[in-house]
């Protein structure tokens, strides 16, 4: 209780910091937005909720490593992890999800659930429980006189994230394909019935996802680090982020994901790393009462 | 329910089994009792997800509930907690005969009465939540209750709480707990299959039927699934004080509140046995109990990946389960007469408008 009360007086009495964890929350929180684009796309067309999100981040980060250790660049490593992931995605419809987007909710989150602790355990025994991160060799920024200092690889992996956003939501809003992964969403019978090969859509619609996750999984491993067990707390972190916006508000779910960057690195400062975990459930739960609470009105119940 | 046509004869042949268990396989008497345990555990997440169709990720919250609170009110009866979980790491403290049973019958039962009032200030919280939301606040629950209990110092944090030693031989030891477990268990049984041939049995799975309708129909439906979660949240509470005592070591993230082992074991086994019967509970608990302790022995390192294998495969592959599929081939034996039915074409929509709860 005296280190947090601590905490809090060294933020108000170096305003500066605060503006260094502001700027380091942002950086992050733009991977965050990527990876909940992706998992409210997934969550909107078809109705999934996918629990194995974060694992396939860790996926995307572990590739990015193990070709990292072996002489290729990490941002180079991106587009490989993209491609990888896209496969697994593909692998992953056909024996699975495909099976259950017509069921009912509770199974398509079970299936993912077992698809998660498969591929945790998966990367751990591959790759051992240690923490790993990938060296991109990029210098560190120093401002104000070394009272903010920014990793040249958050400020890339935040331009990377950027951009690939931008490409993925012009190509939703202009392609064939997006169009088609639009109209299914809005309905996906009306769809069919208007020559739209549903099938096609998720199936497409979910390697999308996943390649995303290469992406997003192959900056947090250049940014911060990989461990096969962290994927739960990002897919807990993705999945309040899309609670709190509402999967088809897409600047909402960025917002959100900014939002949640931010509050997680002044929660750690605050708190103390060894909370994180702690944190994000708590906000989860938190969402959730909100949301509960926004709906109250909308049912009256017999008391 | 149908499965209650089986003859009473089914009963008595469990309770057979039950006592002799131990004699016959004196090796295995804490496996059986851990099945036993499981036994409970499908049972009880049954009441909801099977019979009320709420699916809840978080029934491991009450498990440790009782667990800790058994725990606490055992030693703080004649020590002080606090003073105790930090001494217990040096000093060994002996309770005597009567001690320990005082404690321990008095820890049992306050821990599942705890745990049943705990159920109603969640279920005042959790069931407004509908579908998936349901299924993740209740893992919240339970996960932050994990993290919570491991940074309290009071309790032992995430080093635990080493419970009094149990006065007798390890033999007695034993015996003691299996018989406990194997009791709690079958009254389970007899208490389930009394609850759901009542009123409240049919109102629960009014409920799942359809929730709108049956509140249409006056039922008060928020009073029906806080009670059947207050069962349920008793019966676990009661099974985690005894497990407490069982393993004589407590400590948050792999006993108390395994959420990712023994909280997701409870869905499994129903899903494996049958959802909404009384038996499949039972017999999914048998086999997935079996199959894990081969596949935890001849895949050692690899069982959490069969582990995760294996939901997928029941979830994705053989979601009625084992009494369902059984009644789906002889259904007369259970008496259900049907017509022939005309194959019908399921509409394949993913949209937001067919969850049946209604309201995301």
């Amino acid at each position: 209780m005296q280190q947090i009360i601590g905490n809090i007086t060294v933020l108000e009495a170096a305003p500066i910091l605060n503006l260094g964890l502001l700027i380091d929350g942002l950086l992050i929180g733009a991977i965050f937005a990527l990876a909940a684009y992706g998992l409210a796309l997934v969550w909107g067309v078809m109705n999934v909720k996918n629990l194995a999100q974060g694992d396939f981040i860790m996926t995307g980060g572990y590739i990015t490593w193990f070709l990292g250790n072996h002489g290729l660049h990490p941002l180079l490593g991106l587009p490989v992890a993209c491609v990888v992931l896209w496969c697994i995605g593909w692998l992953l419809y056909r024996v699975v999800v495909s099976k259950v987007i017509t069921r009912d909710l509770f199974t398509s989150l079970l299936a993912t659930f077992g698809i998660a602790i498969v591929i945790q355990q998966g990367l751990n025994l591959a790759f051992g429980p240690d923490t790993q991160s990938a060296q991109a060799d990029l210098p560190t920024w120093e401002l104000a006189g070394g009272m903010i200092t920014i990793p040249a690889t958050r400020a890339i992996g935040f331009v990377f994230a950027a951009l690939l956003a931008v490409a993925v939501i012009v190509f939703m809003k202009r392609s064939r394909m997006g169009q088609a992964i639009r109209a299914t969403a809005q309905d996906a019978r009306a769809a069919r019935v208007l020559g739209i090969d549903t099938e096609k859509v998720y199936s497409f619609t979910f390697c999308l996802n996943a390649a995303i996750c290469g992406a997003a999984g192959a900056l947090v491993a250049v940014v911060w680090n990989v461990q096969p067990f962290m994927g739960t707390t990002y897919s807990i972190r993705l999945f309040v982020v899309v609670t709190a916006a509402g999967f088809g508000n897409l600047p909402g779910v960025i917002a959100a994901g900014f939002g949640m960057g931010v509050f997680e690195q002044f929660g750690g400062f605050i708190l103390g790393a060894q909370y994180q975990q702690a944190l994000i459930v708590m906000l989860l739960l938190i969402v959730l009462a909100v949301r509960q609470l926004q709906n109250l009105h909308l049912r009256q119940a017999v008391q | 329910m149908n499965s209650a046509r089986l003859q009473p004869l089914t009963y008595w042949l469990l309770l057979l089994i039950g006592v002799a268990a131990p004699m016959l396989f004196p090796d295995y008497t804490n496996q059986i009792a851990v099945l036993w345990l499981m036994i409970v555990f499908a049972l009880t997440w049954d009441i909801l997800g099977g019979q009320m169709g709420y699916n809840s990720l978080g029934n491991i919250f009450f498990f440790g509930a009782g667990m800790y609170v058994s725990a606490v009110t055992q030693i703080g009866l004649y020590y002080d907690v606090g003073m105790y979980t930090s001494a217990a790491r040096t000093t060994h403290i002996a309770f005597s005969y009567s001690q320990y049973f005082t404690g321990f019958a008095l820890g049992t039962v306050t821990g599942g009465l705890v745990s049943a009032v705990l159920a109603i200030g969640v279920g005042s919280f959790v069931f407004g939540l509908r579908g998936p939301y349901f299924a993740i606040g209740t893992l919240g629950i339970a996960v932050a209750a994990a993290e919570l209990v491991s940074s309290w110092e009071w309790v032992g944090a995430a080093s635990g709480i080493s419970l009094p030693v149990f006065p007798g031989g390890p033999e007695t030891q034993k015996l003691f707990f299996y018989f406990l477990l194997f009791a709690l268990s079958f009254i389970l049984l007899l208490f389930l299959r009394w609850l759901y041939s009542t009123n409240f049995g049919l109102a629960i799975n009014a409920i799942r039927d359809d929730e709108e309708k049956a509140e249409g129909m006056g039922l008060h439906t928020r009073g029906y699934k806080r009670t059947a979660l207050v069962i349920a949240a008793f019966f676990l509470g009661l099974s985690g004080a005894i497990f407490g005592n069982m393993t004589g070591f407590i400590e948050p993230r792999d006993i108390a509140f395994p959420t990712t082992t023994f909280n997701i074991f409870m869905v499994l086994m129903v899903l494996l046995g049958g959802k909404g019967t009384l038996w499949g509970p039972v017999v999914g608990a048998v086999v997935f109990h079996v199959i894990k302790e081969v596949t935890w022995t001849y895949f050692l390192g690899w069982q959490y990946v069969t582990l995760g294998l294996l939901i997928v495969i029941i979830v994705v592959y053989f979601q009625q389960g084992i009494v369902g599929w059984v009644m789906e081939k002889y259904p007369e034996r259970f008496g259900i007469q049907i017509a022939p039915k005309e194959p019908e074409e399921i509409p394949r929509t993913a949209g937001l408008a067919t969850q049946p709860g209604g309201a995301e």
